[in-house]
Protein backbone atom coordinates (compact mmCIF):
# COMPACT_ATOMS: atom_id res chain seq x y z
CA UNK A 1 0.00 0.00 0.00
CA UNK A 2 1.51 3.37 -0.98
CA UNK A 3 2.49 5.79 1.83
CA UNK A 4 -0.01 8.60 2.79
CA UNK A 5 1.15 11.85 1.83
CA UNK A 6 2.55 14.53 4.44
CA UNK A 7 0.06 16.60 6.52
CA UNK A 8 -0.32 19.75 4.58
CA UNK A 9 1.19 22.74 6.69
CA UNK A 10 -0.93 24.41 9.20
CA UNK A 11 -2.15 27.71 7.86
CA UNK A 12 -1.59 31.01 9.39
CA UNK A 13 -3.19 33.81 7.92
CA UNK A 14 -1.71 36.93 8.65
CA UNK A 15 -0.36 40.53 7.44
CA UNK A 16 2.56 40.33 5.88
CA UNK A 17 5.63 42.57 6.45
CA UNK A 18 4.91 44.53 2.71
CA UNK A 19 1.27 45.53 3.79
CA UNK A 20 2.62 47.39 6.90
CA UNK A 21 5.43 49.33 4.69
CA UNK A 22 2.40 50.15 2.36
CA UNK A 23 0.27 51.20 5.45
CA UNK A 24 3.63 53.36 7.28
CA UNK A 25 4.59 54.70 3.94
CA UNK A 26 0.94 56.27 3.36
CA UNK A 27 1.18 57.45 6.43
CA UNK A 28 4.22 59.20 6.05
CA UNK A 29 3.46 60.76 2.61
CA UNK A 30 0.02 62.03 4.24
CA UNK A 31 2.40 63.58 6.76
CA UNK A 32 4.95 64.87 4.48
CA UNK A 33 1.95 66.38 2.48
CA UNK A 34 0.06 68.37 5.52
CA UNK A 35 3.49 70.54 5.55
CA UNK A 36 3.03 71.75 2.44
CA UNK A 37 -0.75 71.89 2.20
CA UNK A 38 -3.18 73.98 4.21
CA UNK A 39 -4.27 72.48 6.99
CA UNK A 40 -8.16 71.65 5.80
CA UNK A 41 -7.13 69.68 3.41
CA UNK A 42 -4.30 67.40 4.80
CA UNK A 43 -4.20 68.02 8.29
CA UNK A 44 -1.50 66.02 10.36
CA UNK A 45 -1.77 62.37 11.86
CA UNK A 46 -1.50 64.10 15.33
CA UNK A 47 -4.95 65.90 14.54
CA UNK A 48 -6.52 62.85 13.14
CA UNK A 49 -5.42 60.66 15.90
CA UNK A 50 -7.28 63.11 18.12
CA UNK A 51 -10.49 62.88 16.72
CA UNK A 52 -10.21 58.99 16.58
CA UNK A 53 -9.50 58.95 20.34
CA UNK A 54 -12.33 61.45 20.74
CA UNK A 55 -14.82 59.22 18.81
CA UNK A 56 -14.18 56.49 21.31
CA UNK A 57 -14.60 58.72 24.17
CA UNK A 58 -17.87 59.99 23.60
CA UNK A 59 -20.59 57.41 24.21
CA UNK A 60 -22.86 59.69 21.57
CA UNK A 61 -19.99 59.02 18.86
CA UNK A 62 -19.82 55.05 19.83
CA UNK A 63 -23.51 54.67 19.39
CA UNK A 64 -23.22 56.24 15.95
CA UNK A 65 -20.29 53.89 15.22
CA UNK A 66 -22.40 51.04 16.83
CA UNK A 67 -25.56 52.13 14.47
CA UNK A 68 -23.60 51.91 11.34
CA UNK A 69 -22.40 48.25 11.95
CA UNK A 70 -25.17 47.14 13.05
CA UNK A 71 -27.26 48.57 10.09
CA UNK A 72 -24.56 46.60 7.65
CA UNK A 73 -24.61 43.55 9.32
CA UNK A 74 -28.40 43.56 9.27
CA UNK A 75 -28.50 44.47 5.64
CA UNK A 76 -25.75 42.23 4.80
CA UNK A 77 -27.67 39.61 6.91
CA UNK A 78 -30.93 40.41 5.04
CA UNK A 79 -29.15 39.63 1.73
CA UNK A 80 -27.77 36.47 3.12
CA UNK A 81 -30.43 35.03 3.69
CA UNK A 82 -32.91 36.11 0.90
CA UNK A 83 -29.92 35.75 -1.99
CA UNK A 84 -28.68 32.26 -0.38
CA UNK A 85 -32.35 30.95 -0.89
CA UNK A 86 -32.54 32.18 -4.31
CA UNK A 87 -29.16 30.89 -4.97
CA UNK A 88 -30.20 27.45 -4.28
CA UNK A 89 -33.58 27.98 -5.57
CA UNK A 90 -31.88 28.81 -9.29
CA UNK A 91 -29.82 25.59 -8.36
CA UNK A 92 -32.21 23.03 -8.28
CA UNK A 93 -35.09 24.45 -10.62
CA UNK A 94 -33.54 25.76 -13.80
CA UNK A 95 -36.66 27.23 -15.62
CA UNK A 96 -37.22 29.25 -12.21
CA UNK A 97 -33.23 30.45 -12.71
CA UNK A 98 -34.13 31.49 -16.35
CA UNK A 99 -36.36 33.84 -14.93
CA UNK A 100 -34.05 34.80 -11.84
CA UNK A 101 -31.06 35.32 -13.78
CA UNK A 102 -32.08 38.02 -15.68
CA UNK A 103 -33.73 40.16 -13.09
CA UNK A 104 -30.25 40.04 -9.97
CA UNK A 105 -28.19 40.72 -13.72
CA UNK A 106 -30.61 44.08 -14.41
CA UNK A 107 -30.39 45.04 -10.37
CA UNK A 108 -26.72 44.78 -11.02
CA UNK A 109 -26.81 47.66 -13.58
CA UNK A 110 -28.95 50.00 -10.68
CA UNK A 111 -26.28 52.26 -8.89
CA UNK A 112 -26.70 52.01 -4.81
CA UNK A 113 -27.42 55.65 -5.49
CA UNK A 114 -30.32 55.18 -7.39
CA UNK A 115 -31.92 52.81 -4.63
CA UNK A 116 -31.23 55.35 -2.09
CA UNK A 117 -33.38 57.45 -3.97
CA UNK A 118 -36.07 54.71 -4.53
CA UNK A 119 -36.32 53.82 -1.04
CA UNK A 120 -36.49 57.09 0.12
CA UNK A 121 -39.60 57.87 -2.14
CA UNK A 122 -40.81 54.44 -1.24
CA UNK A 123 -40.59 53.78 2.74
CA UNK A 124 -40.67 55.93 5.52
CA UNK A 125 -38.89 54.31 8.22
CA UNK A 126 -35.73 55.19 8.19
CA UNK A 127 -34.13 51.86 9.78
CA UNK A 128 -35.85 50.03 6.67
CA UNK A 129 -34.56 52.72 3.80
CA UNK A 130 -31.36 51.58 4.79
CA UNK A 131 -32.13 47.80 5.21
CA UNK A 132 -33.75 47.52 1.91
CA UNK A 133 -31.00 49.64 0.20
CA UNK A 134 -28.34 46.95 1.65
CA UNK A 135 -30.09 44.34 0.61
CA UNK A 136 -30.98 45.23 -2.76
CA UNK A 137 -27.15 46.23 -3.36
CA UNK A 138 -25.54 43.28 -2.09
CA UNK A 139 -28.23 40.46 -2.89
CA UNK A 140 -27.09 39.38 -6.28
CA UNK A 141 -23.63 38.55 -5.10
CA UNK A 142 -24.96 36.40 -2.45
CA UNK A 143 -27.21 35.15 -4.80
CA UNK A 144 -24.26 34.14 -7.59
CA UNK A 145 -22.01 32.98 -5.11
CA UNK A 146 -24.18 30.17 -3.93
CA UNK A 147 -25.53 29.50 -7.28
CA UNK A 148 -22.24 29.10 -8.35
CA UNK A 149 -21.39 26.92 -6.16
CA UNK A 150 -24.43 24.84 -5.85
CA UNK A 151 -24.17 23.92 -9.70
CA UNK A 152 -20.10 23.41 -8.97
CA UNK A 153 -21.26 20.23 -6.40
CA UNK A 154 -19.73 17.03 -7.24
CA UNK A 155 -22.16 14.60 -8.91
CA UNK A 156 -20.18 11.69 -7.52
CA UNK A 157 -20.69 12.96 -4.13
CA UNK A 158 -24.68 13.11 -5.05
CA UNK A 159 -24.76 9.27 -6.38
CA UNK A 160 -22.81 8.55 -3.39
CA UNK A 161 -24.88 10.11 -1.08
CA UNK A 162 -28.19 9.02 -2.22
CA UNK A 163 -26.78 5.75 -2.48
CA UNK A 164 -27.46 6.01 1.75
CA UNK A 165 -30.81 6.97 0.94
CA UNK A 166 -31.03 10.34 3.12
CA UNK A 167 -34.11 12.43 3.72
CA UNK A 168 -34.34 15.64 1.93
CA UNK A 169 -33.38 17.27 4.76
CA UNK A 170 -30.13 15.40 5.34
CA UNK A 171 -29.21 15.93 1.70
CA UNK A 172 -29.42 19.56 2.13
CA UNK A 173 -27.75 18.90 5.33
CA UNK A 174 -24.94 16.69 4.90
CA UNK A 175 -24.06 17.73 1.29
CA UNK A 176 -25.49 21.07 0.00
CA UNK A 177 -24.64 22.97 3.15
CA UNK A 178 -20.69 21.90 2.97
CA UNK A 179 -20.92 22.36 -0.64
CA UNK A 180 -22.15 26.02 -0.19
CA UNK A 181 -20.42 27.38 2.41
CA UNK A 182 -17.05 28.33 1.01
CA UNK A 183 -19.07 30.06 -1.59
CA UNK A 184 -21.39 32.28 1.23
CA UNK A 185 -18.55 32.92 2.99
CA UNK A 186 -16.46 34.43 0.19
CA UNK A 187 -19.74 36.50 -0.64
CA UNK A 188 -19.45 37.97 3.09
CA UNK A 189 -16.08 38.92 2.52
CA UNK A 190 -16.61 40.45 -0.91
CA UNK A 191 -19.98 42.49 0.26
CA UNK A 192 -18.90 43.38 3.57
CA UNK A 193 -16.91 46.20 1.59
CA UNK A 194 -19.75 47.14 -0.56
CA UNK A 195 -22.16 47.00 2.27
CA UNK A 196 -19.68 49.83 4.23
CA UNK A 197 -19.63 51.91 1.22
CA UNK A 198 -23.55 51.70 0.57
CA UNK A 199 -24.51 52.50 3.90
CA UNK A 200 -22.49 55.34 3.89
CA UNK A 201 -24.26 56.94 1.16
CA UNK A 202 -27.96 55.66 2.47
CA UNK A 203 -26.74 57.35 5.79
CA UNK A 204 -25.45 60.86 4.25
CA UNK A 205 -28.91 61.35 2.92
CA UNK A 206 -31.81 59.78 4.92
CA UNK A 207 -30.32 58.92 8.26
CA UNK A 208 -29.82 61.02 11.74
CA UNK A 209 -27.63 58.97 13.01
CA UNK A 210 -24.40 56.48 11.90
CA UNK A 211 -21.14 57.35 10.39
CA UNK A 212 -22.30 58.15 7.32
CA UNK A 213 -24.67 60.82 9.08
CA UNK A 214 -21.06 62.11 11.37
CA UNK A 215 -19.63 62.29 7.77
CA UNK A 216 -21.73 64.58 6.69
CA UNK A 217 -21.86 66.81 9.64
CA UNK A 218 -17.37 67.20 9.00
CA UNK A 219 -18.34 68.03 4.94
CA UNK A 220 -20.45 70.97 6.63
CA UNK A 221 -17.84 72.22 9.35
CA UNK A 222 -15.29 71.79 6.74
CA UNK A 223 -12.80 69.53 9.39
CA UNK A 224 -10.97 67.25 7.25
CA UNK A 225 -9.76 65.14 10.14
CA UNK A 226 -12.76 64.46 11.69
CA UNK A 227 -13.93 62.96 8.18
CA UNK A 228 -10.56 61.08 7.65
CA UNK A 229 -11.22 59.86 11.69
CA UNK A 230 -14.69 58.36 11.05
CA UNK A 231 -13.43 57.11 7.84
CA UNK A 232 -10.98 54.94 9.72
CA UNK A 233 -13.71 54.09 12.24
CA UNK A 234 -15.18 52.89 9.44
CA UNK A 235 -12.65 50.87 7.73
CA UNK A 236 -11.27 49.57 11.17
CA UNK A 237 -14.63 47.72 11.56
CA UNK A 238 -14.98 46.29 7.84
CA UNK A 239 -11.24 44.91 8.60
CA UNK A 240 -12.30 43.47 12.04
CA UNK A 241 -15.15 41.73 10.48
CA UNK A 242 -12.97 40.34 7.56
CA UNK A 243 -10.88 38.93 10.19
CA UNK A 244 -13.69 37.44 11.86
CA UNK A 245 -14.80 35.85 8.68
CA UNK A 246 -11.27 34.51 7.70
CA UNK A 247 -11.42 33.08 11.06
CA UNK A 248 -14.28 31.32 10.72
CA UNK A 249 -13.44 30.24 6.98
CA UNK A 250 -9.69 28.77 8.38
CA UNK A 251 -11.91 26.96 11.08
CA UNK A 252 -14.83 25.33 9.13
CA UNK A 253 -12.81 25.10 6.12
CA UNK A 254 -9.95 23.28 7.80
CA UNK A 255 -10.30 20.05 5.71
CA UNK A 256 -8.91 21.91 2.90
CA UNK A 257 -5.02 21.79 2.29
CA UNK A 258 -3.61 25.09 3.46
CA UNK A 259 -2.78 26.01 -0.87
CA UNK A 260 -6.46 26.10 -1.71
CA UNK A 261 -7.61 28.17 1.06
CA UNK A 262 -7.72 32.21 1.16
CA UNK A 263 -5.02 33.82 1.42
CA UNK B 1 -37.30 -16.62 -14.35
CA UNK B 2 -37.15 -15.61 -10.72
CA UNK B 3 -36.25 -18.07 -7.83
CA UNK B 4 -37.73 -17.78 -4.61
CA UNK B 5 -34.22 -17.04 -3.19
CA UNK B 6 -33.36 -13.81 -5.73
CA UNK B 7 -32.36 -11.22 -4.49
CA UNK B 8 -31.72 -9.35 -7.20
CA UNK B 9 -33.61 -9.72 -10.25
CA UNK B 10 -33.35 -8.22 -13.93
CA UNK B 11 -35.92 -8.66 -15.72
CA UNK B 12 -35.94 -7.66 -19.61
CA UNK B 13 -34.66 -4.27 -18.89
CA UNK B 14 -33.70 -1.89 -21.06
CA UNK B 15 -31.65 2.04 -20.83
CA UNK B 16 -31.62 4.64 -23.59
CA UNK B 17 -30.25 7.77 -22.95
CA UNK B 18 -31.36 10.86 -25.11
CA UNK B 19 -27.98 12.44 -27.23
CA UNK B 20 -27.12 15.88 -27.25
CA UNK B 21 -28.35 15.67 -31.13
CA UNK B 22 -31.82 14.45 -30.22
CA UNK B 23 -31.28 10.85 -31.04
CA UNK B 24 -31.50 7.38 -28.60
CA UNK B 25 -28.64 6.17 -27.24
CA UNK B 26 -29.04 2.16 -26.02
CA UNK B 27 -26.76 1.53 -23.02
CA UNK B 28 -28.79 -1.68 -21.93
CA UNK B 29 -30.69 -3.85 -24.58
CA UNK B 30 -33.15 -6.64 -22.87
CA UNK B 31 -30.94 -7.25 -19.78
CA UNK B 32 -32.24 -10.39 -17.80
CA UNK B 33 -30.69 -12.17 -14.62
CA UNK B 34 -31.15 -12.89 -11.37
CA UNK B 35 -28.31 -12.78 -8.02
CA UNK B 36 -29.39 -15.28 -5.80
CA UNK B 37 -29.28 -14.62 -1.56
CA UNK B 38 -25.18 -14.24 -0.21
CA UNK B 39 -24.02 -14.87 -3.91
CA UNK B 40 -20.95 -12.70 -5.27
CA UNK B 41 -22.07 -11.96 -8.86
CA UNK B 42 -18.86 -10.46 -11.03
CA UNK B 43 -19.79 -8.73 -13.96
CA UNK B 44 -17.15 -8.14 -16.84
CA UNK B 45 -17.29 -6.46 -20.00
CA UNK B 46 -15.29 -4.12 -22.12
CA UNK B 47 -15.37 -0.07 -21.57
CA UNK B 48 -18.42 0.72 -22.55
CA UNK B 49 -20.67 -1.95 -22.93
CA UNK B 50 -23.19 -0.32 -19.94
CA UNK B 51 -22.04 -1.90 -17.09
CA UNK B 52 -22.19 1.11 -15.28
CA UNK B 53 -25.57 2.08 -16.83
CA UNK B 54 -26.31 -1.68 -14.87
CA UNK B 55 -24.74 -0.39 -11.57
CA UNK B 56 -26.79 2.77 -11.28
CA UNK B 57 -30.23 0.81 -12.54
CA UNK B 58 -28.96 -1.60 -10.02
CA UNK B 59 -28.32 1.77 -7.06
CA UNK B 60 -31.74 2.93 -7.89
CA UNK B 61 -29.79 6.22 -9.60
CA UNK B 62 -31.08 6.05 -13.00
CA UNK B 63 -34.99 4.59 -14.11
CA UNK B 64 -35.27 1.77 -16.29
CA UNK B 65 -36.63 3.02 -20.06
CA UNK B 66 -38.27 -0.87 -20.38
CA UNK B 67 -38.20 -3.67 -18.11
CA UNK B 68 -38.07 -3.76 -14.20
CA UNK B 69 -35.16 -3.86 -11.71
CA UNK B 70 -36.05 -5.68 -8.32
CA UNK B 71 -33.94 -5.75 -5.57
CA UNK B 72 -35.22 -7.87 -2.41
CA UNK B 73 -38.80 -7.42 -4.23
CA UNK B 74 -38.69 -3.32 -4.30
CA UNK B 75 -37.77 -1.23 -7.36
CA UNK B 76 -34.47 0.67 -6.08
CA UNK B 77 -35.82 3.83 -8.09
CA UNK B 78 -39.32 4.03 -7.02
CA UNK B 79 -38.98 2.77 -3.28
CA UNK B 80 -36.10 4.75 -2.74
CA UNK B 81 -36.29 5.12 0.95
CA UNK B 82 -37.23 1.37 1.26
CA UNK B 83 -33.39 0.59 1.04
CA UNK B 84 -32.01 3.10 3.23
CA UNK B 85 -29.69 0.89 5.57
CA UNK B 86 -29.73 -1.51 3.21
CA UNK B 87 -26.81 -0.85 0.21
CA UNK B 88 -23.23 -0.85 0.35
CA UNK B 89 -22.08 0.85 -2.87
CA UNK B 90 -18.27 1.03 -3.52
CA UNK B 91 -17.72 3.21 -6.40
CA UNK B 92 -14.60 3.33 -8.53
CA UNK B 93 -13.31 6.61 -7.14
CA UNK B 94 -13.69 6.88 -3.26
CA UNK B 95 -15.97 9.84 -3.46
CA UNK B 96 -14.89 10.77 0.44
CA UNK B 97 -16.63 14.00 1.51
CA UNK B 98 -13.73 16.33 1.38
CA UNK B 99 -15.03 18.12 4.66
CA UNK B 100 -15.69 15.06 6.88
CA UNK B 101 -12.67 13.39 8.53
CA UNK B 102 -11.71 9.66 7.87
CA UNK B 103 -13.98 8.33 10.69
CA UNK B 104 -16.89 10.77 9.58
CA UNK B 105 -16.73 9.93 5.75
CA UNK B 106 -17.21 5.82 7.26
CA UNK B 107 -20.38 6.80 9.75
CA UNK B 108 -22.03 8.85 7.13
CA UNK B 109 -24.78 5.56 5.95
CA UNK B 110 -24.68 5.20 10.00
CA UNK B 111 -25.53 9.03 10.15
CA UNK B 112 -28.55 8.71 7.90
CA UNK B 113 -29.58 5.43 9.19
CA UNK B 114 -30.43 7.67 12.31
CA UNK B 115 -27.76 5.63 14.48
CA UNK B 116 -27.08 7.39 18.09
CA UNK B 117 -23.48 9.21 17.70
CA UNK B 118 -21.75 7.34 20.19
CA UNK B 119 -22.69 4.22 18.68
CA UNK B 120 -21.90 4.84 15.05
CA UNK B 121 -18.66 6.41 16.52
CA UNK B 122 -17.63 3.04 17.62
CA UNK B 123 -19.09 1.66 14.94
CA UNK B 124 -16.95 3.41 12.34
CA UNK B 125 -13.90 3.18 14.76
CA UNK B 126 -13.99 -0.38 14.46
CA UNK B 127 -14.24 -0.49 10.50
CA UNK B 128 -11.26 1.73 10.53
CA UNK B 129 -9.05 -0.42 12.61
CA UNK B 130 -10.31 -3.38 10.64
CA UNK B 131 -9.18 -1.75 7.65
CA UNK B 132 -5.68 -0.91 9.06
CA UNK B 133 -6.63 2.83 9.72
CA UNK B 134 -6.86 3.49 13.32
CA UNK B 135 -4.15 5.76 13.38
CA UNK B 136 -6.19 8.28 10.92
CA UNK B 137 -9.28 8.51 12.26
CA UNK B 138 -9.04 12.53 12.43
CA UNK B 139 -7.75 12.50 9.29
CA UNK B 140 -9.07 14.48 6.18
CA UNK B 141 -9.46 12.99 2.70
CA UNK B 142 -6.68 15.08 1.19
CA UNK B 143 -4.26 14.04 3.72
CA UNK B 144 -4.68 10.33 2.62
CA UNK B 145 -2.95 8.18 0.06
CA UNK B 146 -5.53 6.94 -2.59
CA UNK B 147 -5.08 3.21 -0.94
CA UNK B 148 -6.48 4.43 2.20
CA UNK B 149 -9.23 6.55 0.64
CA UNK B 150 -10.38 3.59 -0.89
CA UNK B 151 -10.29 1.65 2.16
CA UNK B 152 -12.35 4.61 4.14
CA UNK B 153 -14.77 4.18 1.27
CA UNK B 154 -15.10 -0.04 1.27
CA UNK B 155 -15.19 0.70 5.40
CA UNK B 156 -18.26 3.62 4.47
CA UNK B 157 -19.80 0.49 2.39
CA UNK B 158 -19.98 -2.05 4.76
CA UNK B 159 -20.59 -0.13 8.10
CA UNK B 160 -24.19 -0.14 7.60
CA UNK B 161 -23.87 -4.04 7.52
CA UNK B 162 -25.60 -3.96 3.62
CA UNK B 163 -28.24 -6.68 2.72
CA UNK B 164 -26.98 -5.81 -0.76
CA UNK B 165 -23.12 -4.84 -1.70
CA UNK B 166 -22.39 -3.49 -4.57
CA UNK B 167 -18.98 -2.63 -6.32
CA UNK B 168 -17.89 -0.71 -9.47
CA UNK B 169 -14.52 -1.13 -10.32
CA UNK B 170 -13.18 -0.33 -6.95
CA UNK B 171 -9.42 -1.08 -7.42
CA UNK B 172 -9.12 -0.02 -11.05
CA UNK B 173 -7.52 3.24 -10.35
CA UNK B 174 -5.11 1.98 -7.86
CA UNK B 175 -1.72 0.67 -8.20
CA UNK B 176 -1.45 -3.20 -8.14
CA UNK B 177 0.03 -3.77 -4.83
CA UNK B 178 -2.44 -1.84 -3.12
CA UNK B 179 -5.40 -3.18 -5.54
CA UNK B 180 -4.41 -6.86 -4.59
CA UNK B 181 -4.39 -6.32 -1.00
CA UNK B 182 -8.17 -4.34 -1.00
CA UNK B 183 -9.35 -7.11 -3.30
CA UNK B 184 -8.30 -9.82 -0.99
CA UNK B 185 -10.00 -7.55 2.05
CA UNK B 186 -12.89 -7.22 0.11
CA UNK B 187 -13.63 -10.57 -0.77
CA UNK B 188 -12.43 -11.90 2.90
CA UNK B 189 -15.22 -9.06 4.25
CA UNK B 190 -18.06 -9.55 1.93
CA UNK B 191 -17.68 -13.79 3.04
CA UNK B 192 -18.16 -12.15 6.23
CA UNK B 193 -20.86 -10.25 6.29
CA UNK B 194 -22.62 -12.75 3.89
CA UNK B 195 -23.82 -9.98 1.21
CA UNK B 196 -25.39 -10.43 -1.84
CA UNK B 197 -23.24 -8.58 -4.22
CA UNK B 198 -22.52 -7.60 -7.48
CA UNK B 199 -18.98 -6.73 -8.24
CA UNK B 200 -18.12 -5.04 -11.59
CA UNK B 201 -14.90 -5.33 -13.21
CA UNK B 202 -13.25 -5.12 -16.39
CA UNK B 203 -10.28 -7.21 -15.17
CA UNK B 204 -10.80 -10.99 -15.95
CA UNK B 205 -8.43 -12.08 -13.40
CA UNK B 206 -10.67 -10.25 -10.76
CA UNK B 207 -13.59 -11.57 -12.03
CA UNK B 208 -12.62 -14.99 -11.05
CA UNK B 209 -10.99 -14.09 -7.74
CA UNK B 210 -14.22 -12.23 -6.32
CA UNK B 211 -16.95 -14.03 -8.51
CA UNK B 212 -19.02 -17.34 -7.62
CA UNK B 213 -20.70 -16.75 -11.09
CA UNK B 214 -19.17 -14.50 -13.95
CA UNK B 215 -21.46 -12.64 -16.19
CA UNK B 216 -19.58 -11.13 -19.01
CA UNK B 217 -21.63 -8.48 -21.22
CA UNK B 218 -22.10 -7.56 -24.76
CA UNK B 219 -23.02 -3.53 -26.01
CA UNK B 220 -25.62 -2.88 -25.27
CA UNK B 221 -25.52 -4.22 -21.93
CA UNK B 222 -26.49 -8.29 -21.97
CA UNK B 223 -25.64 -11.40 -21.28
CA UNK B 224 -23.12 -12.46 -23.54
CA UNK B 225 -21.25 -15.46 -21.52
CA UNK B 226 -22.09 -16.90 -17.96
CA UNK B 227 -19.16 -18.62 -16.17
CA UNK B 228 -19.70 -20.44 -12.70
CA UNK B 229 -16.91 -20.55 -10.49
CA UNK B 230 -16.89 -23.84 -8.07
CA UNK B 231 -14.33 -23.36 -5.43
CA UNK B 232 -12.87 -26.81 -6.50
CA UNK B 233 -12.43 -25.79 -9.70
CA UNK B 234 -8.95 -27.00 -10.67
CA UNK B 235 -6.24 -24.11 -12.54
CA UNK B 236 -6.77 -26.16 -16.02
CA UNK B 237 -11.01 -25.19 -15.73
CA UNK B 238 -9.51 -21.83 -14.21
CA UNK B 239 -7.71 -21.01 -17.42
CA UNK B 240 -10.27 -22.90 -19.98
CA UNK B 241 -13.09 -20.11 -18.78
CA UNK B 242 -10.71 -16.99 -18.58
CA UNK B 243 -9.82 -18.50 -22.55
CA UNK B 244 -13.35 -18.41 -23.05
CA UNK B 245 -14.05 -15.22 -21.67
CA UNK B 246 -11.42 -13.42 -23.67
CA UNK B 247 -12.84 -15.42 -26.26
CA UNK B 248 -15.55 -13.63 -25.82
CA UNK B 249 -14.43 -10.32 -25.17
CA UNK B 250 -12.22 -10.04 -28.21
CA UNK B 251 -14.70 -10.74 -30.35
CA UNK B 252 -16.54 -7.26 -28.85
CA UNK B 253 -15.39 -3.95 -31.54
CA UNK B 254 -14.16 -1.39 -29.67
CA UNK B 255 -16.40 1.63 -29.13
CA UNK B 256 -16.48 4.92 -26.35
CA UNK B 257 -18.08 5.29 -23.60
CA UNK B 258 -21.50 4.99 -22.17
CA UNK B 259 -23.12 8.34 -21.43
Amino acid sequence: MSEAPAPAAVFRPRIRYEGWVSIIGLAVAWQIASLFFPHFLFPTLIDIARHFIAIFAASDSIADAAETAGRILAGLGGAFVLGSALGVLMGRSESFARYAYPLLNFNQGIPALSWVVISIIWFRGIEFRIFFIMVMTTLPSFSFQVLDAYRSMSKDLLEMALSFRPSRYDLIRVLVLPTVLPGILTAWKVNLGNAARVVVVAELVGATGGIGYALLQQQQIFDMAGAIAWTLVLVIFVLVVQRVITLIEDRVLRYRPAAERTV
Amino acid sequence: MSGSNSEIIFERVGKSFTRPDGGAFEAVQDLSFTVERGEMVAVLGKTGCGKSTMFNLLAGLIQPSSGQVRVQGHDPYRDFAWFRGKLGIVFQSDRLMPWRSAIDNVAFGLEINKVAPNERRAVAESWLKRMGLSGHAGDYPHALSGGMRQRVSIARAFAVKPDILLADEPFSALDEVTGNALRAEFLELARDTGATGIFITHSIDEALQLGRRILVFRRPARIAYTATIESGLSAAQRAAIRADILRVLAAEPESGAVP
